[in-house]
């Protein structure tokens, strides 16, 4: 019981904060939203038990990604007030609605195999198993790697100041 | 009525439609890259539920969560580097005037 009442107020926060980061006119304050929804989806983590996850979500999300989001905002900051909505208002909310709508119709009517176990909790010692062991994910951890060195690299190169 | 799979996925669904949605219709490059974390978020949100309700001793949906979530920060990392040099050069982020690759 207490499992649903958790999930049904994260839900509401997400899908309202995840609103406001779309709907507000201030872009600070649809990022400060948008950090609000990063702790709830970490609260449906738990929810889920993924202890791991959540852990992991507060600090890359909560913790880092929202952070160089404030940061592109106040070095943009002339340009702070207002995020002004394109012509492609309608059709984009009309492919919205029907792709909505479609997922919800094939989740809904999808035979789902749930499985009877109980899930895994604490799910830390299990995830580095699964990644770093025998049979595991030991390649992609690596390419992971090589891809974040690349894509710090890169974000190095594109920002920095030309000397003139 | 208990929580099941189908209403983490729904509300997985939920949040990719509105980023989607945002992504389609914002103006300032920001607020989209913001958009698009939504959606990967609900794309997590959809893994995760996967792999607790479906393979619950296999770990395997929380693995790939933790590569979109690498996948994510190297994305922000970069999308926010290339918006702040054309912000340097153009003084602006508004993504219709910034159309300088459109034939």
């Amino acid at each position: 019981m207490g499992l649903a009442a958790a999930f049904w107020i994260m839900a509401v926060v997400i899908i309202a904060a995840a609103l406001a980061v779309v709907f507000l006119r201030n872009v600070f304050r649809a990022a400060l939203s948008l950090i609000v929804c990063f702790i709830a989806v970490a609260g449906i983590y738990l929810t889920l038990s993924a202890d791991f996850l959540a852990a992991v979500q507060i600090l890359v999300y909560v913790g880092a990604i929202s952070v160089l989001i404030i940061l592109a905002i106040m070095m943009t900051r002339n340009y702070q007030q207002g995020s002004p909505a394109n012509r492609l208002r309608l059709p984009a909310l009309v492919v919205g609605a029907v792709l909505l709508g479609l997922l919800i119709y094939t989740v809904t009517a999808s035979p789902w195999n749930i499985s009877p176990e109980p899930p895994l909790t604490p799910t830390t010692n299990a995830l580095a198993a699964r990644l770093f062991g025998q049979q595991g994910f030991i390649l992609p951890v690596e390419i992971a790697a090589t891809l974040l060195l690349a894509a710090i690299l890169g974000a190095i190169v594109i920002a920095r100041e030309k000397e003139k | 009525m208990t929580i099941g799979l189908e209403h983490y996925l729904v509300l997985s669904a939920v949040l990719f439609c509105i980023g989607l949605f945002g992504a389609l219709t914002r103006r300032n490059a920001v607020i989209i890259l913001m958009c698009i974390e939504l959606m990967l978020n609900g794309v997590n949100i959809a893994l995760v539920a996967f792999s607790s309700y479906i393979v619950p001793q296999l770990l395997t949906g929380q693995v790939f969560a933790i590569f979109v979530m690498v996948v994510a920060a190297a994305e922000v990392a970069v999308g926010l580097a290339i918006i702040l040099a054309i912000f340097r050069g153009l003084s602006d982020i508004d993504v219709n005037n910034i159309n300088l690759l459109k034939w």
